[in-house]
């Protein structure tokens, strides 16, 4: 229902959010993607209202591809990841709406127990805060031993193997004598390592990957970001990598879809959205890098603050924050447009949430 | 030490930092605590601030620049070293006079959630700094002096009565701010004063700082490990590495000809959001993580991660100096680095 209205909204001889990102998968054959996430919409009940966290989000990942989702806090990115998962805090969080499909199955219709057979053996996540994410009373090869001995029945001295294996895997010096050691015992990067570890052990088809070096020093977030896509481009997994930081994913991801206040704003394939951004916002945050050549002067700042879920502007949410508004902004959301060159050349994969979004790419 | 002042201009430091040394010490026992090793956080850092200027310190987590800045502040006390703040030495002051120059020197922390009292209003947490330096504001004129302050800072004028929890992240940073001015200092320290902000608030922050210090000549030691952030706000940056100074120099130097390979290898792996430069450049990508900082390695403590480690570099320290073969050289490279093996590496700048 909720997608008519939106599929109504568009009269412009435009596409419902679904087609667009359909498109970038033509390069891939006929195939069904690996997940699909359709129209999807959560909201969170509080005590002031309800906060409408995703409101209609699509995208789509196929095996071996990376999508990175871009945004800030607030922005519904890890609300959306852990809807899929089925790990949404409920209540108060509760999806209202949409498809999450799985291998072309909607995981949302299925069992509480089905969908924890899928959790870990088919589709894993990696969390920011490795150190509140792994237990501390347990030693690091039970954890990950845990998830042969309860996916696949192993005995204790067989999933200690694979937990070592996994370990040497992951590129952590000297597995067989840490294999009993604590979280506490291993520094932040060789922590992420582990988490990464414990969400290969499977081999999942789908990995999720929430702000996974946001806490790490530069220098080892480069080991872990490199060793991340080097054992999905070996295992041919789908990766979702959450991130507020436009560096971090412009070498490992494919795709990128950037979100504001609970939507989708703009999708592209990853080497064009730095040099043509199609959305005003995704502008002001590559703007709002310091760059060599600015320096002494202001830097850009794009005005105002991220909305307050509660309280979501009505048109385009970004609408009081746009140095480009004008009077249609503040009084109709604008849907996922495809994006075009000047003489209507399709761009694949492009799709931008902007009235005005030839003035952006070709203004 | 004296190399220190040569790259900048003749003027008198404001702020003199020398051989400042940090151990937290380690002990075992309940009852009977003996020492059994120490953190060696800060081991023999110096630097110099000057006037109106914004030195900005980077480093990865546990290299000590957090440290420093509290050892700034005398909130800890140094083991060693001294800092001189216009010729007096502020880590052996106590009492009235270590309060008094503290009111010269102030601070602007990382968390804007946690460095705010929440039962207090925006007004009685920067009035408060004036129950402390009542010499600053008269009691009668103290809430005219926190409304001037909230006027400054964008966006706060109206709120002197409300709470930090009913403000975003980036107006907390500002209330932090308006704090750190409130009793007129010439230096602020900013610990990551930005990094616990979203990306498109982190510029409006920025944007601020820099209008104030022209404002106000203030002069900023400016702790991040944000690169190119540090980059745009800084005159001079120093990199530390375990407890050591690493580099230092003006930000050209820095960024453009570094010559300590940890200041190489740093820069090669700041994530640059543009796909066609990254494919582009060399990266230089370092095994391993930072050795503790209670057991540092003998000689230089970069040379367990170093790729151009010798003999030598286990056995002698290499010294804060500016690199024998650029010496006298009419160079970006001739500036002080920590490297034996100290030379040029085409990197691309941030």
């Amino acid at each position: 229902m909720l997608r008519d209205n939106i599929s109504k909204q568009d009269e412009g001889g435009g596409v419902t959010t679904s087609e667009i990102l359909s498109v970038a998968e033509t390069g891939g054959g006929t195939a069904v993607p690996l997940l699909e996430v359709d129209n999807l919409q959560v909201e969170f009940k509080t005590r002031d209202g309800v906060a409408k966290a995703v409101n209609g989000v699509s995208y789509s990942v196929s095996a071996g591809e990376t999508l990175a989702v871009l945004g800030e806090s607030g922005s519904g990115k890890s609300v959306t990841a852990q809807a899929i998962m089925g790990i949404l805090d409920s209540p108060p969080g509760r999806i209202a709406g949409g498809e999450v499909r799985f291998h072309g199955r909607d995981i949302l219709k299925m069992s509480d127990e089905e969908r924890r057979k899928l959790r870990g053996d088919k589709m894993a996540m990696i969390f920011q805060d490795a150190l509140s994410s792994l237990n501390p009373v347990y030693s690091v090869g039970d954890q990950l031993g845990e998830m042969f001995r309860v996916h696949r029945g192993m005995s204790k001295k067989d999933s200690k193997a694979k937990a070592i294996e996994l370990m040497d895997r992951v590129k952590i010096p000297a597995a067989k004598a840490r294999v009993g050691d604590y979280p506490h015992q291993f520094s932040g990067g060789m922590r992420q390592r582990i988490m990464i570890a414990m969400a290969l052990a499977l081999e999942p088809d789908l990995i999720i990957a929430d702000e996974p070096t946001t806490a790490l020093d530069v220098t080892v977030q480069a080991q872990v970001m490199d060793l991340l896509a080097e054992l999905q481009r070996e295992m041919n997994m789908g990766l979702i990598l959450i991130t507020h930081d436009l560096g971090v994913v412009a070498d490992v991801a494919d795709k990128i879809a950037v979100m504001y206040a609970g939507r989708i704003v703009e999708t592209a394939p990853v080497h064009e959205i730095y040099k043509r951004p199609s959305h005003p916002y995704t502008r002001g945050l590559l703007d709002s890098i310091p760059r060599l050549d600015q320096k002494g002067q202001e830097l850009y700042a794009i005005k105002g603050l991220p909305p307050n879920l509660l309280r979501i502007p009505t048109g385009c949410a970004f609408s009081p924050r746009c140095p480009k508004v004008q009077d249609i902004c503040r009084t109709e959301i604008p849907v996922l447009h495809p994006v075009t060159e000047q003489d209507g050349t399709e761009l694949p994969g492009r799709g931008s949430a902007c009235h005005f979004w030839k003035d952006q790419i070709h203004g | 030490m004296a190399e220190l002042s040569k790259t900048t201009t003749e003027r008198e430091p404001i702020l003199q930092v020398r051989n400042l040394v940090k151990h937290f010490p380690l002990t075992q026992g309940i009852l009977f605590k003996k020492q059994v090793g120490a953190v060696k956080a800060v081991d023999g850092v110096s630097f110099d601030l000057y006037q109106g200027e914004t030195l900005g310190i980077v480093g990865e987590s546990g290299c000590g620049k957090s440290t420093v800045a509290k050892l700034l502040m005398n909130l800890e006390r140094a083991t060693a070293g001294e800092v001189f703040y216009k010729g007096q030495d502020i880590t052996k002051l106590s009492g009235r006079a270590l309060k008094a120059v503290r009111r010269n020197i102030q601070m602007v922390f990382q968390d804007p959630y946690t460095s705010l009292n929440p039962r207090m209003t925006v007004g009685d947490i920067i009035g408060e700094t004036f129950e402390i330096h009542p010499e600053v504001a008269p009691k009668g004129d103290r809430r005219r002096k926190v409304q001037e302050l909230l006027d400054v800072v964008p966006d706060l004028g109206l709120y002197i009565n409300r709470y930090p929890h009913q403000f975003s992240g980036g107006q907390r940073q500002r209330i932090g701010i308006a704090r750190g001015l409130a009793l007129n200092p010439e230096i602020i320290i900013c610990d990551e004063p930005v990094s616990a902000l979203d990306v498109s608030v982190q510029a409006q922050v920025i944007n601020l700082m820099e209008k104030l210090q022209d404002e106000f000549n203030l002069s900023y030691i400016f702790i991040a490990h944000d690169l190119s952030i540090v980059r745009h706000i800084s005159d001079r940056v120093g990199v530390m590495y375990l407890g050591k100074m690493a580099e230092i120099g003006t930000d050209a130097q820095i960024y453009d000809h570094p010559t300590h390979p940890y200041t190489q290898a740093l820069l090669s792996a700041v994530p640059v959001p543009d796909p066609e430069v990254r494919e582009s450049r060399e990266r230089i990508i370092l095994t391993g993580d930072v050795p503790s900082p209670a057991n540092p390695p003998s000689g230089c403590r970069f040379r367990t991660r170093c790729w151009k480690a010798q003999d030598k570099c286990s056995t002698e320290e290499p010294l804060l100096a500016v690199p024998e073969r650029f010496k006298g050289q009419d160079t970006l490279a001739a500036h002080d680095s920590a490297c034996h093996f100290a030379e040029e590496k085409a990197i691309l700048a941030v």
